[in-house]
């Protein structure tokens, strides 16, 4: 059993990288199991919690203080009920969860697992922070570049594949052809990448995927488009959101996911902001810059492949996200999505999706400004705006948030009926429409 | 004429309508006490001769009507659309709609950008708000609305959240408040939260549709909006089918499907629906069997009191009352400790009445043979009672309890009490309280909500109570507050739950909010092993089984687990060893009178809402005080008191004339702490500075229609009221900046501010339009490097406001700069003089940690003035922090504030007669992490934890109890310690 050292934190050492196996909380289902994939390459044991129900939020509940956000909860939660489950030997194993070091509280999850794991008596388990600020270092595990770039094309693919699988999966002919593509992708890829791929490759990937996409059948209607922003975990995790994903497939609608990468990139980009606004940290503005660059750049070769292709809708890119918010908001708000929530809400409603759940944690402080605090703003820019904020917690019915997506969703339904019926009004001979025939359309 | 059939299902009641093209031929309203298919089948039943025989289209809304849609396969449209249907068709020149339900609340837009809101996840102020008020008030909601026309005054209560104004409306009831000023300030709390938790910074101007059934029925609500409005009488309209809106609409919608029915399809539909459960998830039933239970019964009963009969017993008596929150419960002992008399009773809003009323019957047992020796209150009605009937003392409750449960079991060290409104508990060490926890304003209301549950069911508590003994699929609802409960009920229900499951499941709910979010326990060891449970709602044995399941083992629930407070308080009345008890005579008491009086306390800025109540023979007791001025008793001595010397310092700011213009500054969040800064730096400069007034309610009304997250904590919603403040006051600008990072006291691992204090600024020019209109600015600023700071605030000034020179510049920021040290030396040398005083004097210290902002009066509510109106001396965080090396912690260290209440507790740590009195504010994020820190650092020193969560709410009442429970602690404490 290891001893606890370093301001009492126990170190993964590099024995531990050959006898415990690190479980990591999911978040993205796609992404994080290639990722879990590129890590056991790299000669790590690691294992992607997938458990859900009440024992999560239970232990969560139990181990967390209550006020905490709800991430954190459920995070924690679900690895207390993972070493509590006898699934595992404690003394082989090691968590891992991410830090971004940011003002927000996520910054301190990490510290209120290792509090929770000495409540519940599992002290000696180390926690590996997975950051890109250098803080907490484990002998045992190091990001070296290769891996890195790797995580980076598993963040990119990953984006990739949920962008094509969210276009498609609503219109499938096939029940289930779209799941089923998006499983043999990511076993290929985690094969793939594992050996190393070159970049040349992951862009030749971007084009079979793309095809392979292209190729499905898929159904010829109009459904209504819902945008999901939000907080990082309830945004994505279905376990966070109560499979927020899931109803709104089953309300008939395409639901539109913004990526991972603009969240990295986001983070990167605010170490250049803080330069200029508070002139601190400028070696890591100077790394920040390269690395946006390489990033952007990416990205860019991604939205090129699918615009080449041209059946898919491609995400904007970030350079171009990241101005939507000018005159809305200052990019000096960088703490937990900070003002990156306001510009995804900003370019889904460029890209004419214009109906939008903000998913967040009930009482999540950032979000008071970058969500709540800026729909008005947005609406008042954007008449057409169709945005619904929904709260999650452990105590928030699902009756509660659904009928309220529900609003939102008939709003939707209205607008898209007054659309398609100021199109049949726009043939060619009513060009020109009388200003009684306006108020007609109006009327219905 | 085609026909169609509107059916709206509600959280509490079920409206239907049909329709023969536009001519409406049947409404019905009715509440369907969680019977939602029955009711609605009987309701159609009556309408049978209209349908029988003909095809007609049909669907159905509503909160409950999603899950019966979904089971019908009946269309379905979302309430708030359907609503927006009916005005469009009906009511087209309607500006603003505002509907209020059972438990939804929704405000709907049409001129200017149409826009629909309903009231988020938390959130009271509506129909079933109403009800559970007035069922405090122990009226109908019929007779609260008359009530509340006759009002004298307007009571401020939070309007947040049912539970908050629950905790407001409380104390004045206890404190003699006129019931008909409660019910009016009830509907303005309703008001007032539907301006906040819905418009969201838009204003309701035009003419306005009030449509639901609380709107329709309560005319004192009806006035409350038109007046808080300012609506014309053409402008404010009530229309009679103002409860069908959202089922004409839905009607409306149903022409539009193409499905039609007939009328024994219909019905069919609504009956027959498949009642499977999809549930997965619930909980282990409470007992096995029968069996089981007996077992259990067989084993409570034997924690008894003997009874004696008071007619045959001669001798002393000793005469306990607790006057609770909402009951009251009185005992009379003998000599041999045996029960001569017990009361146990829900006080319906007026504890005095019912204390007279049990003291006249008490006489009358007594005759001439039982004297009264001795007489003890306690309990929230502590103070009222013991003037106005003279008793001789009046002890904190949990003093009362501890005295109780250890008649019971000497060795007791754990003691959890669930009462109406309040969970409470304390560990005993060493014959001394150790700690207390009470449960915060959120999660209060646990008892009293099982029994406006069974109401609302329509059950008696009792019979609900033992419908969840059996209950084979326990539902789980949660362990949060009543809010979110009620909706996971509604969840439940519409998963197809018994009300035995429902019963069983909020039996479980209490138990797990005391002991995850009160007590924060992992585990029975944590507890003790000598448990005692007490309380009313112990009584229910479905409520004590779930505790001893949670738990792991038994506990003792003493038989008159309800009278544990009445009965220490007689046990303590003997302890005085008086031989003639001063508590009011049979003569006197007949002649009792009692009347009750609101006004404003005008000794200070605060102004008090004081109940005057004035008893017979000239007594008077007031109440409502937050320190002894109105009292017009001697001025304790004044101890210094840190939160009013920075107070003081701030008010005394005044700045010269300006050369260059006005400046407005916010007086609020990091503003506060960094003003002698900026005054300095804008002064220097040659602005006039021009500060916000001192918060206080009002000011936070003026701002309140701009908020846009009623969520966020208290200090950040209240910067809405600053602005408007600065902006009556005719600024030219006003500046407010945005900071991630605050000032570097190298004490931590990093400098950050929280994220609500970084960007409120932007929050407030997005939301506030007025801000549109004057120079607002807000420049993204860093005081911790200096040279930087120089460098961008010359450009920003330069660019925004005028040109300075550079050098003029500098000179005044390195003005501001010394004028924040010195400003902060100044708090720590008065804080030296305070502790030195206090030394001197023999005088307890009490370290009111929190953030700075919270020296802010409506903020802190005057608890500062509380604690030192009992001669403790009270100081800041910041005034102690630099005392000690910086305290290490197991979190990220990451907030200058936040660290000084990590250094300031360990500093604690190290003194003798001190205590830190953590100061929370509600819906702060951060402090679910430094709150936990703090109290280990502090109670591995051998320090006792308190916790007080301050919002909105204006009652200091519970903040006594635990002030004065600290206190009787730290005196065991020297006592033994002396010993």
């Amino acid at each position: 059993m290891s001893k606890p050292q370093d301001n009492g934190r126990v170190i993964f050492t590099e024995e531990m990288k050959k006898t415990h196996t690190i479980l990591v909380p999911n978040m993205l289902p796609i992404h994080f199991n290639m990722i879990a994939q590129i890590f056991r390459e790299y000669g790590y044991k690691i294992e992607v919690l997938s458990t859900s129900g009440r024992n999560v939020v239970e232990s969560g509940l139990k181990n967390v203080h209550n006020d905490t956000c709800y991430p954190a909860l459920l995070v924690i939660g679900q690895m207390i009920d993972a070493l509590e489950s006898g699934k595992y030997d404690p003394d082989k194993i090691a968590l891992m969860i991410t830090q971004t070091g940011g003002g927000c509280r996520a910054s301190n999850y990490i510290h209120l697992l290792r509090k929770a794991l000495k409540k519940s008596g599992y002290d000696h388990v180390p926690v590996i922070s997975l950051n890109f600020a250098g803080m907490e270092k484990n002998p045992g595990f190091k990001l070296s570049l290769p891996l890195l770039l790797r995580l980076v094309y598993a963040v990119l693919l990953g984006d990739l594949l949920m962008l094509l699988s969210n276009q498609c999966k609503p219109y499938e002919v096939i029940e289930g052809a779209t799941d089923k593509l998006v499983q043999d992708w990511t076993k290929r890829l985690s094969v793939s990448l594992r050996q190393k791929a070159s970049y040349k490759q992951v862009k030749e990937f971007y084009r079979e995927i793309i095809s392979d996409f292209g190729e499905l059948m898929l159904r010829e209607e109009e459904k209504i488009k819902v945008g999901v922003v939000g907080e990082i975990y309830v945004k994505y995790s279905p376990l966070g959101n109560n499979n927020l994903e899931q109803f709104l497939l089953s309300e008939g609608c395409e639901v539109v996911v913004p990526g991972l990468l603009d969240f990295l990139n986001y983070c990167i980009y605010n170490a250049i902001t803080d330069h200029k606004l508070y002139g601190t940290g400028g070696l890591t503005s100077l790394f920040s810059r390269v690395g946006y660059k390489y990033m952007v750049k990416k990205q860019k070769d991604i939205i090129a492949a699918i615009e080449e292709h041209g059946k898919f809708r491609a995400a904007g890119s970030f350079d171009h996200t990241k101005d939507l918010v000018l005159g809305y908001i200052n990019r000096g708000v960088k703490m937990g999505e900070g003002w990156l929530l306001t510009a995804e809400m900003l370019e889904l409603i460029e890209q004419g999706v214009n109906n939008i759940v903000c998913t967040q944690p009930f009482g999540c402080l950032p979000n008071h400004i970058v969500g709540k605090g800026m729909m008005r703003v947005i609406k008042e820019h954007h008449p057409e705006a169709n945005i619904v904020a929904v709260d999650y917690d452990p105590g928030a019915s699902r009756i509660n948030q659904e009928n309220r997506i529900k609003l939102m969703l008939a709003n939707a339904k209205m607008q898209q009926e007054a659309k398609e019926e100021a199109k049949e009004a726009a043939t060619p001979e009513s060009a020109a429409v009388s200003e009684e025939d306006k108020v007609l359309i109006h009327s219905k | 004429m085609e026909l169609t059939v509107g059916v709206d299902v509600g959280s509490t009641t079920v409206k239907v309508v049909i329709y023969e093209g536009e001519k409406l031929l049947f409404k019905h309203y009715e509440r369907h006490l969680s019977q939602v298919r029955q009711k609605t089948a009987e309701i159609l039943a009556e309408a049978k001769d209209l349908l029988i025989g003909r095809e007609f289209k049909a669907a159905i809304s509503g909160s409950a009507g999603l899950g019966l849609s979904k089971a019908t396969g009946i269309d379905f449209v979302q309430e708030v659309f359907a609503t927006g249907e009916a005005v469009k068709k009906y009511a087209s020149d309607t500006d603003v709609v505002i509907e209020l339900g059972g438990e939804d609340a929704k405000i709907i837009f049409f001129t200017g950008g149409m826009e629909e809101r309903m009231n988020g996840t938390c959130a009271g102020g509506t129909g079933a708000f109403i009800d559970q008020m007035a069922s405090l008030l122990a009226v109908t909601p019929d007779e609260l609305d008359k009530l509340s026309a006759n009002y004298e005054k307007i009571y401020p209560i939070a309007s947040r959240c049912g539970v908050f104004a629950k905790s407001d409306i409380q104390p004045l009831l206890n404190q003699g408040a006129r019931k008909e000023d409660i019910a009016v300030s009830i509907f303005q709390a309703v008001v007032d939260q539907t301006i906040t938790g819905l418009a969201q910074g838009r204003q309701i101007k035009g003419k306005v549709l009030f449509l639901g059934g609380p709107l329709f029925f309560l005319k004192g609500l009806q006035r409350r909006f038109k007046e808080t409005l300012r609506l014309s009488d053409e402008n404010a309209v009530f229309p009679d089918l103002g409860p069908y809106a959202v089922a004409i609409g839905t009607s409306i919608f149903a022409r539009k499907q193409e499905r039609s029915y007939t009328y024994e399809d219909f019905l069919a539909r609504i009956t027959q629906a498949s009642d499977d459960s999809d549930r997965t998830e619930y909980l282990e039933p409470l007992f096995k069997d029968e069996g089981e239970y007996e077992e259990f019964r067989a084993r409570h009963a034997k924690a008894t009191v003997e009874r004696r009969d008071i007619a045959s017993y001669y001798g002393g008596a000793y005469l306990g009352i607790d006057c609770g929150s909402t009951t009251t419960k009185m005992v009379l002992l003998s000599e041999d400790d045996k029960i001569l008399y017990e009361y146990y009773s829900s006080n319906k809003g007026n504890p005095v009445t019912i204390v007279k009323e049990q003291l006249e019957q008490i006489y009358k047992l007594c005759g001439d043979h039982v004297i009264m020796k001795g007489s003890a209150v306690t309990g929230y009605g502590e103070d009222l009672i013991k003037n106005a009937f003279n008793v001789d003392a009046g002890l904190v409750e949990t003093m009362a309890h501890l005295r109780a449960a250890r008649f019971f079991n000497p060795k007791v060290d754990f003691i959890l009490d669930i009462g109406g409104q309040d969970i409470k508990c304390f560990k005993v060490k060493n014959n001394c309280i150790d700690s207390i926890m009470l449960n915060e304003a959120c999660s209060s209301g646990c008892g009293s909500f099982i029994e406006t549950f069974a109401k609302s069911m329509g059950y008696d508590i009792a019979t609900f109570a033992n419908f969840g003994l059996f209950s084979k699929y326990p539902v789980d609802l949660g362990s949060r507050c009543t809010v979110f409960m009620n909706s996971s009920v509604k969840q439940a229900q519409k998963d197809g739950a018994t009300v035995e499951d429902i019963s069983a499941g909020l039996s479980m709910s209490v138990v797990k909010n005391a002991i995850y979010k009160v007590i924060r326990a992992r585990s029975a060891d944590e507890l003790g092993k000598e448990l005692v449970v007490q309380g009313g709602t112990f009584l229910n044995d479905g409520v004590l089984r779930s505790f001893e399941k949670e738990l792991g083992h038994d506990v003792v629930r003493p038989e008159i687990a309800g009278l544990m407070g009445a009965f220490g308080a007689a046990l303590f009345s003997k302890s005085l060893h008086k031989d003639v008890s001063s508590v009011i005579k049979p003569g006197d008491l007949r002649r009792f009178e009692h009347t009750a009086k609101a006004t404003i306390c005008q000794g200070c800025t605060n102004k008090c809402n004081l109940t005057i109540n004035t008893f017979s023979g000239g007594r008077r007791f007031i109440s409502g005080n937050r320190c002894e001025r109105p009292l017009g008793q001697k001025e304790t001595q004044e101890v210094p008191n840190l939160f009013e010397y920075k107070l003081n310092r701030i008010k005394a700011l005044r700045s010269p004339k300006g050369t260059r213009g006005r400046i407005g500054i916010p007086l609020g969040l990091n503003m506060i702490e960094n003003l002698p800064f900026w005054f300095t730096f804008f002064t220097e400069l040659g602005f006039e500075v021009v500060l916000s007034d001192i918060s206080s309610r009002q000011l936070y009304l003026t701002g309140q229609y701009s908020i846009p997250s009623d969520t966020a904590c208290y200090p950040a919603k209240l910067m809405h009221g600053h602005i408007e403040s600065l902006i009556s006051k005719g600024v030219d600008m006003i500046f407010y900046p945005c900071m991630s990072y605050n000032f570097d006291e190298k004490t931590a691992d990093n400098h950050f501010n929280c994220p609500v204090v970084a960007y409120y600024p932007e929050l407030l020019y997005g939301n506030m339009e007025k801000l549109h209109h004057v120079k607002f600015l807000y420049p993204y600023l860093g005081l911790h490097n200096r040279t930087y700071f120089n460098r961008s605030i010359r450009n920003f000034i330069n660019k925004e406001i005028c040109i300075i020179p550079y050098s003029e510049i500098r000179r005044a920021s390195s003005k501001a700069y010394q004028a924040y040290a010195k400003w902060g030396e100044d708090v720590k040398t008065e804080g030296r003089r305070a502790l030195k005083y206090a030394k001197d004097h023999h005088l307890k210290t009490i370290v009111l940690a929190g953030r700075p902002y919270h020296i802010d009066p409506e903020i802190n509510h005057g608890i500062d003035r509380l604690i030192s109106s009992f001669g403790i001396v009270v100081v800041t965080e910041d005034a102690v922090a630099h005392l000690v090396e910086p305290q290490k912690v197991k979190v990220l260290n990451q907030w200058t504030y936040h660290a000084r209440l990590y250094n300031s507790a360990k500093y604690v740590t190290t003194q003798e007669n001190m205590e830190l009195i953590q100061l929370v504010s509600f819906g702060c994020g951060i402090d679910a992490i430094t709150t936990d820190e703090v109290r280990d650092i502090l109670e591995s020193g051998g320090k006792m934890y308190t916790q007080l969560k301050i919002d909105e709410i204006n009652n200091l009442g519970a903040v006594k109890i635990r002030i004065r429970s600290l206190l009787e602690a730290m005196d065991e404490r020297s006592r033994r310690e002396h010993e």
